[in-house]
């Protein structure tokens, strides 16, 4: 991405105070970002007696780890008292795998469909989209007997089957669309000095595949993560992934709202994809754009 | 050819079977699943015996599914109205050579890592009445200041389209700045040279032509709002009574806590319908730009 090179303008009086509104504009809008995670993270450090007699925004006056401590092992959430701890590696045990083999198909479905082009495969493409958009409100009853009939409802693995499934149609899509810019001639060369199928994807695709493969894996981390609508219907008691713990937690009426141990769980639920975000935005960022763009 | 050629030939297909064999089941032979259920008189359990339409006109009849369908209006157009504005006007801010533009971008895009539910909670939180935003304003010295949306019935549908802005300006932004790059400097510099000023630029001419940027961008958000379920159930679980319920919401309440299968299919196969005539004529118009492009 360049720069945007307009005519140079002479710096008047005027023009500085037009730069000046253009990053105190910015600025504002930085803050409005910020200001709820902020919010999030003082209130989490706030005794409840704090919370009370304070306002939003201000300053803990004294640093507490209770409500950390209570969200992590002791909250109660239904009537299981043990923090989202449990809920936490649940998620952590349904994201790896679901991860790892939605991916692997995508690649090798991208590589098909760029690479290995079969009379009806744009056709079989087309109709694998439109998986990409379907509400999934219209696959839950059915998906909820099937999982029920395989053994498998309210479990880890059931979601771990689910969150594949439905995740396919976008991992095939983004190494697809990668795919297809890398030269044909290349696949081509290979397949004259008698390369096969499977030789060309491990010696020539899959060595470039480093960014869609870290782009893909961002995207699914991300969406399997944050998912909330497959855990609330398809997981039940042990198996449910933390954002259901969360809100669960966050809804629970009895007792006295503990607005500081809430803060706490949720900022622990979003911890991981927020440190993926940190550290690798612009693989992120790729993902959101491929995702949306089609093509 | 020998068998092993036969085999090399086949392998793509083969290798693609599984996936191919996964869409049509879970998701064409699940909707037409739906779609049957939809036309029973399922309750508790799915039965199979055929009642005509007999769910869909409970639905249409159903004041909730109105609330419901009114609410899903009122929060899909303010939340992509305010969207497509903010995320304009930042994308346009952050492209006149700004310093520190990657850490802004950073800062505006991050909500989009977060789940819905966190986003939900945070919002939750900050826009109770008792000790949120009404007890700051009032401590700052209006003290008559009430901000009580999230238990009002008439309001509680906008605390909604509060979070929701809020999660997905930035993205709205991301889309917006990669189609100012993408546009050719010569003709923005050639306007500025006949003596157009920035703003009129940008009005006359870079904006028209990012009118396909526009319709992405509201094509997918109008997806991410028919969709929305996450942010209903954390910030107000449809609630006071059912008056912040979306789609999603109602159909999760009638097919899963109400055990109401044949109403609940209805609901889903026409929140799939409604989403099918968004997308299929995108998808259609996109692929064959592509073509001929």
């Amino acid at each position: 991405m360049a720069e945007r090179s307009l005519v140079k303008a002479p710096r008047t009086p005027g023009v500085i105070a037009g730069r000046l509104f253009i990053y105190a504009l910015l600025g504002i809008a930085a803050l409005y970002f910020l200001l709820p995670f902020f919010v999030m993270v003082i209130t989490s450090f706030k005794t409840m007696e704090d919370i009370r007699t304070g306002t939003l925004i201000s300053w803990p006056r004294e640093i507490s780890l209770e409500a950390w401590k209570e969200a992590w092992s002791s909250a109660c959430i239904g009537v299981n008292c043990q923090g989202i701890r449990g809920y936490f590696i649940n998620s952590v045990k349904m994201v790896i795998p679901a991860v790892f083999i939605s991916t692997a198909f995508g690649a090798v479905n991208g590589y098909v469909f760029s690479k290995w082009r079969f009379k009806g495969s744009e056709v079989i493409f087309s109709m694998l989209l439109i998986g990409c958009f379907i509400p999934f409100q219209v696959i839950l009853l059915p998906m909820a007997r099937t999982l029920g009939a395989l053994g498998i409802a309210q479990s880890i693995n059931g979601l771990i089957m689910v969150h594949v499934i439905y995740g396919l149609a976008f991992t095939t899509l983004f190494f697809r669309n990668f795919y297809v810019s890398i030269p044909d001639d290349l696949v081509r060369a290979a397949r004259i000095d008698g390369a096969g199928f499977f030789r060309i994807f491990w010696r020539i695709i899959l060595p470039v595949s480093a960014p869609i493969i870290v782009v893909t894996i961002i995207w699914q981390m991300t969406q399997i993560w944050n998912d909330f609508l497959f855990g609330v219907v398809f997981s039940g008691g042990d198996s449910q992934p933390v954002t259901v713990a969360l809100n669960n937690l966050v809804n629970t009426s009895t007792g006295v709202k503990k607005y500081n141990v809430d803060m706490a769980a949720a900022i622990i639920a979003a911890s991981p994809t927020l440190v993926v975000y940190i550290l690798a935005g612009k693989y992120f960022l790729r993902g959101l754009t491929a995702g949306s763009v089609k093509g | 050819m020998g068998f092993a050629g036969r085999f090399q030939l086949y392998l793509p297909r083969i290798v693609l079977s599984p996936t191919v064999l996964a869409a049509v089941i879970f998701i064409y032979g699940f909707i037409l699943w739906t779609a049957w259920i939809s036309l029973t008189n399922s309750g508790l359990l799915p039965r199979y015996e055929l009642a005509g339409f007999l769910q869909y006109v409970k639905l249409f009849q159903s004041d909730r599914w109105w609330v419901a369908s009114r609410n899903l209006a009122i929060f899909g157009s303010l939340f992509i109205f305010f969207c497509v504005i903010f995320g304009l006007i930042l994308a346009i801010l952050l492209d006149q050579r700004i310093r520190i533009e990657g850490a802004l971008r950073t800062i505006y895009l991050y909500p989009m890592a977060l789940s819905f539910i966190v986003t939900g909670t945070a919002w939750r939180w900050m826009l109770n009445p008792g000790l949120g935003l009404e007890r700051l304003v009032r401590e700052m010295g209006l003290t008559t200041f009430t901000f009580d949306w999230l238990v009002n019935s008439r309001m509680s549908i906008y605390t909604i389209v509060i979070a929701g802005v809020w999660q997905s300006t930035g993205f709205v932004m991301a889309l917006f700045l990669a189609g100012l790059r993408g546009i050719d400097d010569s003709i923005i510099r050639a306007a500025q040279v006949d003596g157009a000023s920035l703003p009129k630029v940008y009005w006359r001419i870079i904006i028209p032509t990012m009118r396909p940027v526009f319709f992405s961008a509201i094509i997918i958000l109008s997806h991410i709002a028919i969709k929305s379920f996450d942010l209903v159930m954390v910030l107000t679980r449809g609630g006071p009574g059912y008056s912040s319920d979306l789609p999603a919401t109602f159909m999760y309440t009638f097919a899963f806590t109400r055990n109401r299968l044949g109403f609940g299919a209805a609901s889903a196969m026409i929140m799939f319908m409604a989403v099918m005539a968004i997308i299929v004529p995108y998808l259609y118009s996109e692929l064959r730009v592509k073509r001929n492009g």
